[in-house]
């Protein structure tokens, strides 16, 4: 079942269960209606993002302070141990000179290292794709830093106490992008896509990200990666990031 | 020395008369130091019934933080989101107090328990205020062509 297809049937479920709901005496079904309608996320979706270095502007970081902001990343005066979900990078060819500008965020891979040598199972990869870390499980071994091959990772050393309702973090866990699930989860899209595509005031506005289902055959993601070539960072270690790069 | 005598009786009396009252003074007075005077939610009623809350509330949260992190299952109403939400307090000022702040909602009772709770360590202990999620999300259709980037050729 495709992921529109899968959404459908949870509002036809949804409507089933309010129509239940209408009638007395008949908890069990209201509640198994309710229950099926509340269903987990499938490997129907796996959800990726296109990156163009072309669109990417060397001196625009709108991208980083939306991450910081959604999430609640700040800064304790220490940026050697501060938490960094997602980096600019800047390359430049040694030859030519030409200049390239990048995010580098964690790569939803589709055989994550971090998850291979994480010893208590709190890395782990949702069913659509993202890498997160369940930090109830997590004991901050920091094994996954070190296996991650893109640095994606970041360890929280201090105490917090201003975190998001959606975006609990903690002191001796791991973190790291979570492609803004509890976005996802209400069809939106993550922080610093939309940052990316809106135009205005702080915002960049240079449309250089491209999030979407890379399931779907239909998603304009889908159709960018199949007309134009693009390319994972470390594709040597075929690890199918979730995130491409184009003009890189 | 009869006086002594006379006064005898009305002691024992009073003492049989007082020894309990002062047993209940004291007993009230245990009391009124012993269950802890919990700020009320928003709502009418809880989410559970109250006996079953404070029997389970902890196996409810458990349960549906794996639904939610490894399943995506968000919004359902046994959430600590929703229990902050309804139950958060407002100071003098009209800011949010901490919900694991001495005598609020969540720290009177595990006080009293002797219960240590680690939830807030990582959780946010008060609702959210800022623009873009203090109210629910506006509903958006499925897009189809994903996010963002739709202008492109």
């Amino acid at each position: 079942m495709t992921a529109p297809a899968n959404r459908k049937r949870r509002k036809l479920l949804a409507a089933a269960a309010s129509t239940v709901a209408a009638a007395p005496g008949l908890r069990l079904m209201e509640w198994a209606a309710a229950q099926s309608d509340a269903q987990p996320v499938t490997a129907a979706t796996r959800w990726g993002l296109l990156i163009d270095t072309d669109k990417c502007a060397v001196d625009c970081d709108a991208c980083v302070r939306a991450c910081n902001d959604e999430h609640g990343l700040t800064g304790t005066g220490r940026p050697e141990t501060d938490a960094q979900w997602i980096r600019k990078v800047t390359l430049t060819d040694e030859h030519s000179g030409r200049v390239t500008s990048l995010p580098v965020l964690c790569q939803h891979c589709e055989q994550p290292p971090c998850v291979d040598v994480c010893p208590t199972g709190a890395s782990f990869r949702r069913e659509d794709g993202v890498v997160l870390v369940d930090k109830h499980t997590c004991i901050g071994c920091r094994y996954c830093v070190i296996a991650c091959p893109y640095q994606a990772r970041s360890f929280v050393h201090e105490n917090l106490t201003a975190q998001k309702p959606y975006s609990p973090r903690g002191k001796g866990t791991v973190e790291g992008c979570t492609l803004c699930v509890h976005r996802i989860d209400e069809e939106r899209a993550p922080a610093c896509v939309e940052v990316c595509n809106s135009g205005g005031g702080d915002d960049c506005g240079n449309g250089a990200l491209l999030f979407g289902d890379l399931n779907d055959p239909q998603s304009a993601i889908a159709r960018r990666l199949k007309s134009a070539p693009s390319r994972q960072l470390r594709a040597d270690l075929d690890l199918n990031t979730g995130v491409r790069y184009e003009n890189l | 020395m009869s006086g002594g005598g006379f006064f005898a009786i009305p002691r024992i009396i009073s003492a049989a008369i007082f020894a309990p009252v002062l047993a209940a003074v004291v007993s009230v007075n245990a009391l009124a130091d012993g269950p802890p005077k919990l700020p009320r939610g928003k709502g009418a009623t809880c989410v559970e019934p109250l006996d079953v809350m404070r029997r389970n509330h902890m196996d409810f949260l458990n349960h549906e933080r794996d639904l939610t992190v490894r399943g995506g299952i968000r919004g359902r109403k046994h959430s600590l989101v929703g229990c902050i939400a309804c139950h958060a307090q407002r100071d003098g000022h009209g800011d949010f107090i901490r919900i694991d702040a001495p005598g609020q909602f969540c720290h009177a009772c595990h006080e009293f328990t002797g219960v240590k709770m680690d939830c807030f360590e990582c959780h946010a202990a008060v609702p959210d205020t800022s623009a873009s999620h203090a109210a629910a999300p506006p509903f958006v259709p499925p897009r189809r062509g994903g996010y963002g980037g739709e202008t492109r050729p």
